[in-house]
């Protein structure tokens, strides 16, 4: 029979701890004392890649690729959702895909990130927009681009913009971006 | 469902880090100065407690699932019955309300409610990128998540519609901070000016860093009681303030989680199912609002809170508040943003939509003897956040609808002056107060009355 290891084999890396502050000896007044120590704190990482299925919306996502910014419609009533939905939220039927590419489009609502979340930090300043189109009922988020983020103004509500596609799509809702109407 | 009682409560001191204790501890220090507000001991108080609901938001923020469960083996309550709720900003709301439900169904006699969140075991980016997880992950996080600029979305149409400034929203800035001054329990007690607040950091235009809330690590919790679990407890020696105050009214309401999608709905619709008692019987305010959608002003939209007005308006019923800014003497709301502070004076009645921001600089929700170093043109009639809110009291998620309960219990009381150790935040002779906790850009948000019974 092989011979068990009685001892964990010790490597280098993570935290190598040679000597904490300690009481020589443990006695009552000295673990007494330990009440009064500092916490320690370690770091412990957490990293994991998910695979997120867009489900039913994904033909959205292939029209992206496609430059083409498609919506979701329930038939028997007309309601359009710009973000699309599988089902209608009034009638619980199945919407069915419409193209509004060619909508005209105006910024319904906007702000500029000067500062965000640590995956877009590097992104700031950017400009955040909830876009409104005719004939939809609902609105999509998205970049805006073309409008200068260091002189934001309400006036940029109610502008006319358009969509612009991504040549190298990601797969993901930047895939589309706004930009005033009448840039090039 | 039978009355039910909310007794007492305790709130850690909310800090941006909290490096001496884990959260269990942490929810501790809470709980024990509950029981021990009411004159009893641990152990008779754990023979008497029925069960729990446990509160907080993010697996994230302390890489540990099943937190609650780790508070209740903490606070000695295994094997009494408990669960967790999360609703994301509303979550510690959700659970005062679930506490409620325990109580008033029969199913407990004594209920405690404890929340917590660890903010700061990452750093700030990280949180702001944890918290924007709570948005559609598919459509909304990666164009940009993060919830300052949600908000900062809403305000900018909410200017655009109704011409509020952002100076309005500096003035709850400086209302909040300056109430906080008086309340030891707050993360930030600072004095500042409109243009302190305008001269801050941008984050989200227009958006600066002192509109809006800091992350922060902390706890609160809740005894609430039936009659036969008072008659238990105070059998047992425990010391509970007369009057008492019980939750005369609950509700709630969400909306879409992505805020695109919110109804933009008709004049006749939002008269029909979202206006108040109080608006529907005023000629005057249904031609206000009729001119509003002559102009183009469509409900919700991005500019309101449909679920915040639901929940007021289901709170209220049950109340039994017809006019909100009249019946009530203090409100502790959901001010994670000064914005969605003025959004919300509209969503709770204490004004019409459109009319928050001048509503902000009236005094109307000023303390009376604070001296905010603003000119308001009216007096103050229903102080709005007197602990200083979310903005200066910090925003552990999970306490956070706790801790305005805490709060609201206090005032009720007349304590103010023995937790705070000084009496100006006190409202003097408080008979009804209202606690709003809000989640997400409005998806779900909870209301609760809590009237002293005479």
């Amino acid at each position: 029979m092989a011979k068990l290891p009685n001892q964990r084999e010790e490597k280098l890396g993570g935290y190598i701890v040679h000597g904490v502050p300690f009481p020589v000896e443990t006695t009552p007044e000295a673990l007494a004392f330990l009440k009064k120590m500092a916490p320690l704190e370690i770091e412990q990482e957490y990293r994991i890649t998910y695979l997120h299925s867009y489900g039913q919306d994904s033909p959205w996502f292939a029209g992206l690729t496609n430059r083409r910014l498609l919506a979701s419609q329930a038939a028997s009533s007309g309601y359009t959702y710009a973000t699309p939905r599988g089902h209608d939220m009034y009638s619980g039927e199945e919407t069915v895909w419409i193209d509004i590419t060619e909508r005209p489009a105006q910024v319904h609502a906007f702000t500029v990130c000067y500062f965000g979340s640590e995956e877009f930090l590097p992104e700031t300043p950017f400009v955040l927009a909830l876009i409104e189109f005719e004939g939809v009922n609902t609105l999509l988020l998205t970049r805006l681009m073309g409008v200068d983020p260091e002189q934001p103004t309400l006036e940029w509500i109610g502008m006319s913009v358009r969509p612009r596609f991504l040549r190298n799509s990601k797969l993901k809702p930047t895939d589309v971006y706004f930009i005033p109407a009448e840039k090039n | 469902m039978r009355p039910v009682y909310a007794i007492s409560g305790g709130v850690s001191k909310f800090v941006k880090a909290r490096r001496d204790k884990t959260f269990q501890a942490i929810v501790k220090e809470a709980y024990d100065y509950a029981i021990q507000d009411i004159g009893l001991d641990f152990p008779t108080f754990t023979r008497l407690v029925d069960g729990s609901v446990a509160s907080y938001f993010s697996d994230h923020f302390t890489r540990q699932l099943m937190a609650g469960i780790m508070a209740q083996d903490y606070l000695g309550l295994t094997p009494k019955p408990s669960h967790r709720v999360e609703g994301g900003g509303a979550t510690g709301g959700i659970c005062f309300q679930e506490a409620w439900k325990s109580v008033a169904s029969g199913h407990m006699d004594v209920c405690v409610a404890y929340g917590f969140e660890m903010m700061s075991h990452v750093e700030t980016w990280k949180g702001n990128e944890f918290i924007a997880l709570a948005s559609d992950v598919s459509f909304d996080y990666p164009v940009g998540g993060f919830y300052s600029g949600y908000y900062a979305m809403m305000v900018t149409r909410h200017m655009k519609e109704f011409g509020t400034t952002v100076d309005q929203m500096a003035a709850v800035s400086v209302k909040n901070h300056i109430n906080a001054f008086y309340n030891p329990y707050a993360q930030k007690r600072n004095r500042y000016t409109v243009e302190d607040v305008r001269n801050a950091p941008m984050v989200a235009w227009p958006l600066t860093r002192l509109d809006i809330c800091v992350m922060s690590d902390g706890a609160a919790a809740v005894i609430l009681a039936s009659d036969e679990g008072l008659e238990r407890l105070e059998a047992a020696g425990a010391r509970v303030p007369r009057p008492l105050v019980q939750v005369v009214g609950i509700g709630r309401g969400t909306d879409a989680m992505r805020m695109a999608d919110r109804p933009h709905v008709d004049y006749d619709e939002f008269m029909r199912d979202y206006a108040t008692e109080e608006e529907r019987s005023s000629d005057e305010t249904c031609a206000y609002y009729r001119r509003l959608w002559q102009r183009g002003t469509r409900y919700p939209g991005v500019h309101s809170f449909r679920a915040g007005r639901t929940a007021g308006n289901m709170a209220y019923k049950m109340a039994g508040i017809y006019h909100p800014l009249q019946e009530l003497d203090f409100i502790e709301l959901h001010d994670a943003y000064t914005s969605s502070e003025i959004q919300t004076y509209e969503d709770l009645g204490l004004c019409r939509y459109g009319e928050g921001g001048p509503f902000a600089v009236s005094g109307k929700a000023f303390m009376p003897d604070i001296d905010y170093g603003l000119k308001a043109p009216e007096a103050p009639q229903c102080p709005v956040n007197p602990s200083g809110g979310l903005i200066a009291c910090g925003h552990p998620v999970g306490a956070t609808g706790l801790m305005q309960g805490v709060f609201a219990i206090w005032q009720l009381q007349g304590s103010i002056h023995k937790h705070f150790g000084d009496a100006t935040l006190q409202v003097k002779n408080a008979v009804r107060g209202a606690i709003h906790s809000h989640a997400g850009t409005g998806t779900y948000v909870t209301v609760s009355i809590l009237e002293r019974v005479i």
